[in-house]
């Protein structure tokens, strides 16, 4: 079979990057005629850059990326959608050994509990800060990502002022194990294999995760130039319905072993198998020795896990207000609403028999239990979707939700 | 009296020291003074709050864009904020420069005509110098190719009591026949001398 479209897509060595590694890999998208070339690169920046001048057509992206280009927060961008998520959760915060004997001295344990893990640490970082210690260093991968902003959102519900209780630096995800190793940073929040990375090589153990911080969060999403998309509506709505199928194959306990064995080769990973298994089986190194069941660590595809909520974008927006990245106006809001396109992703899904949510968006943190949901195409279950801390973000209060955090972090 | 442009100060930042010493000669040949260079990202917010760069150029392999772009933009780690390369409407430069893998960021409110011809240089020495890589590779190539070639030859002499020359001429019938490099199928005739080689005494 000929293919119809040339794609070529940006990707990051995460493993995250499963659906676009699996639709090539596995001919979900030479099915839809597409002939789908992945090239990996080195920074973010480089994958903005390059969708701006052409050479990647789509990429694998930051969710928060698309919205922070839109809003002019980020150098050389072109205006971006995201029309399609990479999946759910996949993320975790990582502490170095020493770090991590202070927290559990003040009753952190390994359980990945966020709400314990940041008792803890706001009780080491009370005392580092009465004995005129410098602040603790974090790291995450970008300011416009969703490891800054659950990081940050896990501090300030512990007590823990992320801006001038911890000094928060960026680090590219593959050197992340080894600074921690080497102690230019105390502890790191970025996607897998880079946290299962420091378990295994000994330099740090995994604190809490993203699945329980706030479950069923938003993750990566596909980034589409605009322009391309407009002009490329069909082959973008093919593409769509590949990595929709390939979120299916990922999701299947049958495929995780293959799937582990793709993306660890030289052109994706380039590492040891075994780093990749524990996201995908959802079965996470603590320590070395200590391994814990997180079911919904990484989802690839049930509950809608590759639908762009525009409750998902403006929750990132929420936060870019509460961190001081941009300005709350109405405008700007109406910009992160419309980086995300549901309207795409259902028109490109409409016949394919996959569970379409009828709704753009949800309150997050209201379902406490897997709920079903009103849906076209096959039954659809939610959830649970909340915060750890307990809070909701209703997409129609926005600008209560931005003045409440905005007093309760002062 | 100098050129306004040559009072820029210029940080060059490139893992790759050869071709940082390229980008650096061109500037200084063009007139450029205020040249500083870095390899290492360790400690840059200090060094970069020192040298006030006016424009910064980087190359795109770089994994620390990110944690730069972040810096750039932090108005306490360079008391100028930097903005992102060269006029948002030249395109045609901004192709140029991401095809040649460089980046460039100026301070804000700098003219662009200022700083065209620092990434216009920068982007014509990358090209340069990638070019030389490519041809470095090749003679690395043709090197390691001949002395294959002379171990095949040796392994032909010995088997098949043939001469040098008639060793040679075999391979390249051989190469002509398959429409194969000479070098590939003096390193299949290596291949299999080895699999059936009797084990080596030691």
């Amino acid at each position: 079979m000929t293919s119809r479209f040339e794609i070529t897509a940006g990707l990051m060595p995460l493993l995250d990057s499963a659906l676009l590694v699996a639709a090539k890999e596995k001919d979900f998208a030479r099915v839809e005629g597409i002939e789908l070339r992945l090239v990996r690169e080195t920074s973010w920046a480089n994958i903005r850059d390059r969708l701006a001048v052409g050479h990647f057509q789509v990429a694998h992206a930051l969710a928060p990326m698309p919205i922070a280009c839109n809003l002019g927060l980020s150098p050389l961008s072109v205006p971006t959608i995201a029309p399609l998520a990479l999946g759910l959760g996949g993320n975790a915060i990582t502490v170095s050994l020493p770090l991590w004997e202070l927290m559990s001295e003040a009753g952190a344990t390994a359980s990945f509990d966020p709400a314990a893990a940041g008792r803890a640490l706001k009780s080491v970082v009370a005392k580092r800060t009465k004995a005129a210690h410098p602040p603790l260093r974090f790291a995450v991968v970008h300011p416009h990502s969703g490891h800054n902003y659950e990081l940050r959102y896990w501090l300030a519900a512990s007590g823990i002022d992320p801006d001038r209780e911890i000094e928060i630096v960026i680090v590219p995800p593959p050197l992340m194990a080894d600074a921690l190793q080497s102690a230019s940073i105390d502890a790191y929040c970025v996607g897998e294999p880079w946290n299962t990375a420091a378990v295994l090589t000994g330099a740090g153990r995994i604190a809490t995760v993203k699945a329980a911080i706030w479950r069923s969060s938003p993750e990566k999403v596909l980034a589409v130039p605009a322009s391309w998309a407009e002009a490329h509506a069909e082959a973008l709505a093919s593409l769509l319905r590949a990595l929709v199928r390939a979120a299916q194959w990922c999701t299947n306990p049958a495929n995780h072993d293959e799937l582990a064995h793709i993306i660890a080769r030289p052109g994706y990973l380039d590492r040891p198998v075994e780093w990749m298994l524990p996201a995908l089986t959802g079965t996470l190194h603590a320590s070395r020795s200590h391994v814990l069941p997180v079911p919904e660590f990484f989802v690839p595809y049930a509950k809608a896990a590759t639908f762009p909520w525009k409750s998902h974008a403006l929750w990132f927006y929420s936060q870019m207000v509460r961190w001081r990245q941009v300005a709350h106006t109405d405008a700007n809001a109406a910009i992160a609403r419309g980086t995300y396109r549901p309207d795409l992703y259902r028109t490109a899904l409409a016949s394919s028999g996959i569970a379409l949510p009828v709704a753009n968006a949800k309150v997050e943190g209201a379902l406490k239990v897997e709920t079903p949901v009103g849906s076209a195409g096959a039954s659809l279950l939610l959830g649970p979707d909340g915060f750890f801390d307990g809070d909701l973000f209703d997409p129609d209060e926005l600008d209560g939700y931005i003045a409440r955090q905005r007093t309760g972090s002062a | 009296m100098p050129e306004p442009e040559a009072t820029l100060s210029v940080l060059i930042i490139d893992e790759n020291r050869l071709r940082a010493a390229i980008i650096e000669d061109g500037l200084r040949d063009a007139g450029y003074t205020k040249l500083t260079v870095i390899h290492d990202v360790q400690g840059i917010a200090r060094r970069i709050a020192d040298i006030a760069p006016d424009v910064i150029v980087i190359d795109l392999g770089n994994p620390n864009r990110d944690m730069l772009e972040n810096m750039f933009q932090l108005s306490r780690a360079v008391q100028r904020p930097i903005a992102m390369f060269v006029d948002r409407s030249d395109q045609a430069s901004i192709e140029a420069a991401v095809e040649a893998g460089v980046s460039a960021y100026v301070v804000d409110g700098l003219k662009q005509e200022r700083v065209k011809a620092i990434l216009g240089m920068a982007i014509s020495r990358f090209n340069a110098f990638s070019r030389m890589s490519r041809e470095l590779e090749d003679v690395r190539n043709e090197l390691e190719g001949r002395k294959l070639v002379d171990r095949a030859k040796g392994i032909l002499m010995a088997t098949r009591g043939l001469s040098e020359a008639d060793a040679y001429a075999l391979l390249r019938k051989t190469a002509m026949n398959q429409n194969r490099k000479i070098s590939e199928i003096a390193q299949s005739l290596i291949t299999a001398a080895e699999l059936f080689a009797p084990p080596e005494k030691d």
